[in-house]
């Protein structure tokens, strides 16, 4: 079943148009791997599902994205409540300057769930759905900042979950990571794909490969393929794509 | 070879030059400080300590007791303090995190002004208007107080408060805030807990920077406290008239006799304000070399 279905979107910085005519489906419980090179718009799109680039002004959105057959976009629609509903997980790790505890508590409190639930259940049950736990736990009131990078970077995930969203959308999540850091979220992403639905972007076809479901190919702000994953890195239907995953083009 | 050596030439007489001021302006300061100790430290021995540390500041009677002038330079420079944090952060959130564009450009300006009216400005309109408010709003018998002190300080402390904090906000990286609203946390709630918390040693910076300010102003003090040197320990002494150190060393020394023991405990009352006002200039440049170890600034 499809979570999010974007319908004919057009993003615009000014008057550059760094979306043209996206169309997607994005299946539930399942992972969706955004690839194509540099500039074409993956992160652009990537935020539009949780209208993050409301925060960039000028900008301007055409076309809808439906989330549970409920278009985004439309007039009245709770941009808080859809952020809580669609998480992000940032390129270079993000952790507030705080404690480990008060960045997984960051979410539940502003959204007032520690009213209904204690608090400190919540952050270790998100600590262990992000496999941080194991490695934190003696120490919770440790500074985010002096954990390491792959670990921030879980942490982040963590503090996404926290306020358990229905999807998680990566952008890069790894770049920033060695390659061991980089197996291990990708494992965790395996694991959380029971309980959500993940759309990352990445520059790295491996990556691709070996986590996601399905794949779109982005080039110059066009969907030039959408496919199966498997069926995208074994029989690509377009030169482009082709050329691309390769490594010729890009 | 003669247009190298030329070069050469230039090139060492302006280095000599900044070196010699550099050097002076350390000179410079050295010689008052020496200077302070040379007429302050007579004091110490010309008065029992007893004395010195006592509650009572009456020179004709031999009393030098600086305690109620040094508290009530606290009791002043605190309470300033307690009025200025929440306005200056509120306004360097607001000018920095919520203004558009063009009122930014505009506020930005005005607050700088702020910081160039002369003190004694400050001080007549601290007489003329805020004084018989207080006193009128109080019923108290006299609108120079402590309070009326402490606020043309917030008054004035507040230009430096707010730029320094503000920048202190500007310093905290845009992926705080993405992170912040992207939680579904709303502006708010990321501005107050995520901007202003990551910019706390700034903020923190920005206080001490006021502080030291307002600890050293004389002229508006001394026109609106009201100048009684007594002890501020009751609980309304905040709406009785204080008299803080440096109006204590403005009003008197015109008229003590250079060299007697009253001139002595003037200049020992400068060493003490020195002191607090170094200790607080360095708590602040603390905080900052703190900040940069920990990469908060990155
Ligand atoms: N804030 C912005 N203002 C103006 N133009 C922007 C802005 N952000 C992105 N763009 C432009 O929009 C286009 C798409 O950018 P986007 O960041 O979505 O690409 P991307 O595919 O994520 O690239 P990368 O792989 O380098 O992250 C680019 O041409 C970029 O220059
Ligand atoms: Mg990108």
């Amino acid at each position: 079943m499809a979570k999010i279905i974007a319908e004919r979107l057009n993003f615009y910085y000014g008057d550059f148009r760094a979306l043209a005519d996206i169309s997607m489906h994005i299946e539930e419980y399942q992972i969706t791997a955004l690839i194509g090179p540099s500039g074409c718009g993956k992160s652009t799109f990537l935020r539009c599902l949780d209208r993050m680039n409301d925060t960039i002004p000028g900008t301007r959105v055409e076309g809808k994205v439906w989330l549970d057959g409920q278009d985004i976009y439309a007039p009245g629609t709770d941009v808080v409540d859809l952020r809580r509903r669609v998480g992000m997980v940032f390129q270079r790790p993000n952790p507030f300057p705080q404690t480990v505890f008060d960045n997984v508590a960051f979410g539940p409190r502003v959204l007032g769930l520690h009213k209904k639930e204690n608090l400190a259940d919540i952050v270790e049950a998100s600590l262990r759905g992000a496999a941080l736990w194991d490695e934190v736990k003696d120490n919770l009131k440790q500074d985010a900042l002096s954990l390491s990078l792959g670990q921030q970077q879980r942490l982040c995930i963590a503090r996404a979950i926290a306020v358990r969203p229905e999807v998680i959308l990566m952008d890069e999540p790894c770049s920033a990571l060695d390659p061991i850091d980089t197996l291990e979220i990708e494992e965790l992403m395996r694991r959380l794909k029971v309980d959500y639905t993940i759309v990352i972007v990445t520059h790295n076809m491996q990556q691709a490969a070996r986590v996601s479901d399905w794949t779109g190919f982005f080039w110059l702000g066009r969907l030039v393929e959408f496919a199966a994953t498997q069926d995208m890195f074994t029989k690509p239907t377009h030169e482009l794509t082709e050329s691309y995953i390769t490594g010729r083009a890009g | 070879m003669n247009q190298p050596q030329r070069f050469r030439w230039a090139e060492f007489t302006i280095e000599a030059l900044i070196r010699v001021l550099g050097f002076s302006t350390i000179g410079f300061v050295l010689l008052i400080f020496l200077f302070l100790l040379r007429e302050g430290l007579p004091t110490f021995f010309e008065v029992p300590l007893g004395n010195l540390f006592g509650t009572r500041w009456y020179p004709t009677f031999d009393l030098f007791g600086t305690l109620p002038l040094i508290l009530g330079s606290a009791l002043v420079t605190l309470t300033a303090i307690v009025i200025a944090l929440p306005l200056g952060v509120a306004t360097a959130v607001f000018v920095r995190e919520v203004a558009p564009g063009w009122a930014r450009e505009l506020l930005k300006p005005m607050i700088e002004v702020l910081a160039g009216i002369p003190s004694v400005v400050l001080g007549f309109f601290g007489m003329t208007v805020i004084a018989p408010l207080v006193r009128q709003t109080l019923g108290a018998p006299t609108g120079l107080t402590a309070f009326t002190g402490a606020l043309i300080l917030a008054y004035m402390s507040l230009p430096t408060l707010i730029s320094v904090a503000e920048d202190a906000l500007d310093a905290v990286p845009k992926s705080y805030r993405d992170a912040g609203l992207a939680m579904g946390a709303t502006q708010w709630q990321t501005i107050w807990r995520v901007v202003v918390p990551a910019a706390r040693s700034g903020i923190v910076t920005a206080v001490m920077l006021g502080l030291g300010r307002a600890i050293g102003e004389t002229m508006a003090v001394m026109m609106v406290t009201g100048n009684a040197a007594r002890l501020p320990l009751t609980l309304d002494s905040l709406f009785r008239p204080v008299r803080t150190m440096t109006a204590t060393i403005a009003a008197e020394m015109g008229e003590v006799a250079q060299g007697s023991v009253h001139y002595h405990a003037l200049f020992a009352i400068g060493i003490i304000l020195f002191l607090m006002t170094f200790l607080i200039n360095l708590a602040a440049a603390l905080t900052i070399f703190q900040k940069r170890r920990r990469g908060g600034l990155r």
